[in-house]
This record gives structure tokens, C-alpha cells and sequence, in this order.
């Protein structure tokens, strides 16, 4: 049993780190809030952006000398998988989920006989990462100094692939990312860059061949696709953060009322020394009065 | 009056501006285009340079554009770009850090193509630069 002082220490440590975890909590669901604003302004862009490839990878669609980012250098051989995590941790699963959705996609990968390298966006996936496949990464990039990612972190990103893609260190490219459905709820999501998977109906408005192209299709085509790429790997960054702060929120807030319970806790276990201590004491001085 | 039509300018990190508008002059990879109400279906790739739209409401407003592409169909015309900064926003510190950007890339130019493209990309900049010195309208300070 614990003596009253060293229970008393007990609690006022919990208290204190009950304050920083509530603390904690309050300025995720703020930054949340503004992630959030951002991730869907950021939405229109991509939906636009994705449209407009849609009708032009059809019109292109079956010729030869399509863009190799959009139909793959015809091989399958290595895989990259750019995992994007937060900077840093106190967010429950959050990086752990994404790193482990990659993890099974390389292993996956690795059984079929593939190549499977990394490409590690944000620290904490890198951390973990590190650890399973230490000679596979082939790059890390470090947002920490960014205040607030935007497209000139996505489009660095995209460049760095894209020299990669160049120098064929990979076949086809794999984003992970973490989608951010609700506050409780972030989905580790993959999707493919390269090729450029690209799905959607073509929009009802005026079909591919009334369309007059300025320079020809394949020209805007191949400018477009590195674009798209940043495009993807910005709303994957922007999504991250969003859902980081969500997670953040909810462990925090998790923790807030372990703490709260575990104060509780040692308040009765204190209380309750403290009155069998003061019984003893009691007792002690009656029967000393009954000896007299 | 010329008839509205539905102008979206759109950055990826916002939807810059989203109004009716009766004329709008886009600057074109193929040279600059004016964009009226039942423009033919065009979709082209942006150069470097000084969007110039007129609202519905008779509002003028003059927009830097740099990398993107513009869309004109059935429903309006959508210009999405890389970056989007109203003229009078628009810092010489920003325009000049782009026009010392391209410079670099003119001297890193393996070959004559990418040379060329680079020159061009930092004349275009000059370009913005010089009418961004200018308020629209022509009008002094």
C-alpha cells in the first residue's frame, strides 16, 4: 500500500497530465477544423482536373505512343510505395494503420515475386518502416519544417517521383495515404500514380470529339499527367493532415478521460487510507487512555 | 450586353472565383484567347500570364495565372491553374523569385528545346511583370 504523501504525488501528476492531454485535444479539433476547410476546398481541383483526363485518355485511348504515364512502360516487375504519414505521433492508430496497410501491400507483393521499394513522406511512417524493410527505402522526405502543406510540398513530392520514374528505380507507383472520412473515422487508403488510374464516367457535357484541342491531345496529355500527379499527391497530403488532427482529437480525448478515471481512482484509495489511518490512530490513543 | 456565362477559376488549394461573367480573355499556350458566351468546345494548356475577366455584375477583374489549363464547353468555362493571384496582389518579390526560377532552368537546359521553352517561359514572366507594374485600366496612381 502506498503511503498518503506518495499518493498524493500520484495525483497531482495525473492532474497535470490530464491538462496537457485536454490541452492537447483542443488544439487538434481547431487545427482539425482548418485542415478540414482546406482538404475540401482542395476537392473542385482534383474532381475538375479528373474530368477533364477521363475525356482525354479516351480520345487517346488504343493509339500508339501514349504517354507512358498513363498506359506504364509495359512492365510489372518493381514497385514503389510512397507512404505518406504525419510528422509526428500522439494520434492513436493513425500512422500505425497506414504503415501497416503498406506493409501488407509490399508483403503481398514480395510473395508474388515483385520488387517493392519506399519512398517515405513524413517521419513516422519512416520510423516504422525502417524497421521492416531497412533496405528498401529508397527516399524519406521531411515536412516538419512546413508550416502548412500545399501544393509546392505535393509538386517537390511529385518531382521526386517523377525523376525516379525516369531513371526506371520503378515500374509502377503506389500511393498511401490515409482518407479522411469522418473524425472517428480515417480509412488507409492505396492508390495507384503509375500508371495513372483514372476512373469516371465522361462528363455528360459535350462529348471528346466536338472538343477542339489546342495544342493537340496528346501534347495537354502529357502536360497534364505529371500535373495530376501533384494534384493526387496534394489531396493525399491534405486528407493526412485532416485526418491526423482527427485522431489526435479522439486519442486525446481518450486520454483526457483515462485520466480523469484513474484520479478518481487514487482519490478513493487515498481517502480511504487516510481515514483507516486516523481509526488507527483512534484506537491506538483509547487504549492507551484504558491502560492508564 | 453580351449574354453571362458560368466562369469557374479554380487553384488546387481553392476555388478562386466562381461567377457569371460575359467576357473573359485566357492566355493560351497557342496565344491569347477571348472566351464569350456559346464559345466552341476548346480545351488548351495555360501559359504564363494576365487573366483578364469581365463579370456579369461589369466588375474587371484581372487575374495572374501561371501552369494549368483552361476548358470552355457547353457549361462555362473552367480555368484550372497552378497558381492564381489577383494583379494587384500580385508582389514584385513573387514574380521576380518565378523570373529568377526560369533563368535557372535556362541555364540547367540540356538541349535547345528545353532552352528554348525556358526562354519563353521567362519572357512570358517579363511580360506579367511589366503589366503588373501598370493598374488596369491604364489608369495612374
Amino acid at each position: 500500500m502506498p503511503s498518503l504523501k506518495e499518493l498524493r504525488g500520484r495525483i497531482a501528476s495525473v492532474k497535470a497530465t490530464r491538462k496537457i492531454t485536454k490541452a492537447m485535444q483542443m488544439v487538434a479539433a481547431s487545427k482539425l477544423r482548418r485542415a478540414q476547410a482546406r482538404a475540401e476546398a482542395a476537392r473542385p481541383y482534383a474532381e475538375r482536373m479528373n474530368a477533364v483526363l477521363v475525356g482525354l485518355s479516351q480520345a487517346v485511348q488504343g493509339q500508339d505512343g501514349a504517354p507512358k504515364l498513363l498506359v506504364g512502360n509495359g512492365q510489372d516487375k518493381t514497385h514503389l510505395l510512397v507512404v505518406c504519414t504525419a510528422e509526428r505521433g500522439l494520434a492513436g492508430a493513425f500512422n500505425s494503420a497506414i504503415a501497416r496497410a503498406a506493409r501488407d501491400h509490399a508483403n503481398r507483393l514480395l510473395r508474388e515475386g515483385k520488387d517493392v521499394k519506399f519512398l517515405c513522406v513524413g517521419r513516422k511512417g519512416f520510423d516504422i518502416l525502417r524497421r521492416l524493410f531497412p533496405n528498401r527505402i529508397l527516399d524519406r522526405i521531411d515536412l516538419r519544417s512546413v508550416r502548412q502543406v500545399g501544393f509546392t510540398e505535393a509538386e517537390m513530392i511529385s518531382k521526386r517521383v517523377l525523376a525516379l520514374y525516369d531513371e526506371g528505380a520503378f515500374d509502377v507507383a503506389t500511393l498511401h495515404f490515409s482518407t479522411f472520412k469522418s473524425v472517428i473515422s480515417q480509412i488507409p487508403t492505396a492508390k495507384q500514380l503509375i500508371p495513372a488510374e483514372i476512373a469516371g464516367e465522361v462528363a455528360a457535357t459535350g462529348s471528346a470529339a466536338a472538343y477542339e484541342y489546342e495544342p493537340d491531345e496528346e501534347t495537354i496529355l502529357r502536360d497534364l499527367l505529371p500535373r495530376n500527379i501533384s494534384v493526387q499527391i496534394l489531396r493525399a497530403l491534405l486528407e493526412n493532415n485532416a485526418g491526423f488532427y482527427g485522431a489526435q482529437m479522439n486519442a486525446m480525448d481518450n486520454a483526457t478521460r483515462n485520466a480523469g478515471d484513474m484520479m478518481n481512482r487514487y482519490t478513493l484509495e487515498y481517502n480511504r487510507s487516510r481515514q483507516a489511518q486516523i481509526t488507527k490512530e483512534l484506537i491506538e490513543i483509547i487504549s492507551g487512555a484504558e491502560a492508564v | 450586353m453580351a449574354d453571362n456565362f458560368k466562369f469557374d477559376l479554380v487553384s488546387p488549394e481553392r476555388l478562386v472565383m466562381s461567377e457569371p461573367a460575359t467576357q473573359v480573355v485566357v492566355p493560351g499556350t497557342e496565344g491569347q484567347f477571348t472566351v464569350m458566351a456559346g464559345h466552341a468546345p476548346v480545351m488548351t494548356t495555360l501559359r504564363p500570364g494576365v487573366l483578364d475577366a469581365t463579370l456579369g455584375s461589369g466588375k474587371r477583374e484581372r487575374i495572374f495565372v501561371r501552369g494549368g489549363f483552361a476548358d470552355v464547353n457547353a457549361a462555362g468555362l473552367t480555368v484550372l491553374a497552378e497558381q492564381a493571384i489577383p494583379l494587384a496582389e500580385l508582389e514584385a518579390e513573387t514574380i521576380n523569385g518565378l523570373i529568377q526560377e526560369a533563368e535557372a532552368e535556362i541555364a540547367a537546359a540540356k538541349d535547345e528545346t528545353e532552352r528554348a521553352d525556358a526562354t519563353l517561359k521567362r519572357d512570358q514572366l517579363r511580360d506579367v511583370a511589366a503589366e503588373a507594374g501598370r493598374p488596369a485600366g491604364g489608369s495612374t496612381h
